[in-house]
C-alpha cells in the first residue's frame, strides 16, 4: 500500500490520529490512550500487517515526552511511525506494546533507563544500561550532572 | 604508469634510523644508567619483536585495529603474530575504543590478570583522554590511565593504520631501552 492509501485505511481505525508532514515515513500522532488497542488492530488486521518493530524509543521534547514506534510490514512492505506524546513530566506513562511486539520489552526498557519513561504492565521494568541505583534520567534535556558535564 | 605502480617491496627500516627516535633520546638523557650488556640486546630484540596482545577492543578504533591487522597494512611483519586470548599469555593490551564506567572494573581486571611483562597501548582519542566524549558525557571515563598506567599512547579518532603501526614501532623501541640487570632501575621512567 502507499502512503495515502495506507493514510487512509489508518484513519478509518483510528479518526483522531494527526499526521506529520516531511517525514521519511508516514509519521501519525496518535492518542495514547487507544494507543495498545490501535497497535493490536495494525497487527492483526490482514491488509495493514505490521509484524515487525524495528524501532521504539523515546524523545525529549522540551515540554512533552514522547515514544516514537516504527513500524514494518514483513508481507506488504509498507512502513509506519506511530508517535504518542505526554505532557506529564514527572510520571509519564504508557501502555506497553510486549504483548503485541516481544521485541519491544528491551526497547521500553531503554526509554525507561534513559527518560523515565514507564510502561503499564510492563514484565519486567528495571534499568538496563545503567545501574540499578543510578538517580535520573540521561538523555532528559534537563538532566544535570555536575561532575561530569560540563556546562559552558 | 604500469611500470611504476605495484612495484612495492616491503623495505625494512634499518636499525639506526629505528634507533633514532628523539622521544626515547630523551628518556635515555635523563634516565638512570646506560649501561647495558649485550645479553640485554638480545633479550629485548626478541621481546620487542615478539609482542603479543589480548583480544581486546571496545568501539571505532577497534575495527581500525582490525584493518590494521589485516592485509594492506599487516601488523603481523612486525611481530604481533596472533592474538591471545588468554590475558595470561598476552604481552601487550592495546585498549582501543571507548571505556565506560562499567567497562572500567572489567579492563582493570584483565590488566591486573595479565602477567608481567606487560604493556598497555592507548589507542585513540577515547583511550587517551575520552575523546569526543569528554565534555558531555555522564559515563565515559575520561582517559584509561585513570585506570591502568599507559605505555604508549596514540592519538587519533579513529587513528590510521600507520599511526597505529608508529605506535606499536615506539613500544618496541621502549622495550629495547629495558635492562635485565637491575630491573627496580630501568630507564623507563614511571615503570615500577
Amino acid at each position: 500500500m502507499d502512503n495515502e492509501t495506507l493514510k487512509a485505511r489508518i484513519l478509518e481505525i483510528a479518526p483522531d490520529a494527526q499526521q506529520e508532514e516531511n517525514k521519511q515515513f508516514l509519521t501519525l500522532l496518535l492518542p495514547a490512550a487507544r494507543l495498545h488497542d490501535l497497535a493490536i488492530k495494525l497487527k492483526n488486521s490482514p491488509d495493514l500487517a505490521f509484524d515487525f518493530l524495528f524501532c521504539l524509543s523515546g524523545v525529549d521534547y522540551i515540554k512533552q515526552l514522547a515514544v516514537v514506534y516504527h513500524l514494518r510490514s514483513t508481507q506488504h512492505k509498507h512502513a509506519l511511525v506511530i508517535k504518542v506524546k505526554t505532557d506529564d513530566r514527572v510520571n509519564p506513562n504508557f501502555d506497553t506494546v510486549c504483548d503485541i511486539w516481544r521485541t519491544a520489552e528491551f526497547h521500553e526498557r531503554e526509554t525507561y533507563d534513559m527518560f523515565g519513561i514507564r510502561f503499564n504492565n510492563h514484565p519486567d521494568m528495571r534499568r538496563i544500561f545503567l545501574e540499578e541505583d543510578w538517580k535520573g534520567y540521561p538523555l532528559r534535556k534537563d538532566y544535570i550532572d555536575e561532575v561530569n558535564i560540563v556546562e559552558f | 604508469m604500469e611500470e611504476r605502480s605495484f612495484e612495492m617491496g616491503i623495505k625494512s627500516m634499518k636499525e639506526k634510523d629505528f634507533r633514532d627516535n628523539e622521544t626515547l633520546d630523551l628518556f635515555k638523557r635523563t634516565g638512570g644508567n646506560v649501561l647495558m650488556t649485550s645479553i640485554d640486546a638480545v633479550i629485548d630484540w626478541g621481546r620487542s619483536n615478539s609482542v603479543w596482545p589480548l583480544t581486546f577492543a571496545t568501539s571505532c578504533c577497534g575495527i581500525e585495529m582490525m584493518a590494521t591487522g589485516a592485509s594492506r597494512h599487516d601488523f603481523a611483519r612486525f611481530g604481533i603474530e596472533v592474538y591471545r586470548a588468554s590475558p595470561r599469555q598476552a604481552d601487550v593490551i592495546v585498549v582501543a575504543g571507548t571505556i565506560v564506567n562499567k567497562m572500567a572494573p572489567v579492563l582493570k581486571r584483565l590488566y591486573d590478570q595479565m602477567s608481567e611483562p606487560r604493556y598497555v597501548i592507548a589507542m585513540g582519542a577515547c583511550a587517551v583522554s575520552g575523546g569526543p566524549f569528554y565534555y558531555n558525557s555522564y559515563h565515559v571515563v575520561r582517559g584509561v590511565d585513570h585506570v591502568i598506567p599507559v605505555d604508549v599512547y596514540i592519538p587519533g579518532c579513529p587513528p590510521r593504520p600507520e599511526a597505529l603501526l608508529y605506535g606499536i614501532m615506539q613500544l618496541q623501541r621502549k622495550i629495547k631501552l629495558e635492562t635485565i640487570t637491575r630491573p627496580e632501575q630501568t630507564m623507563i621512567l614511571g615503570k615500577q
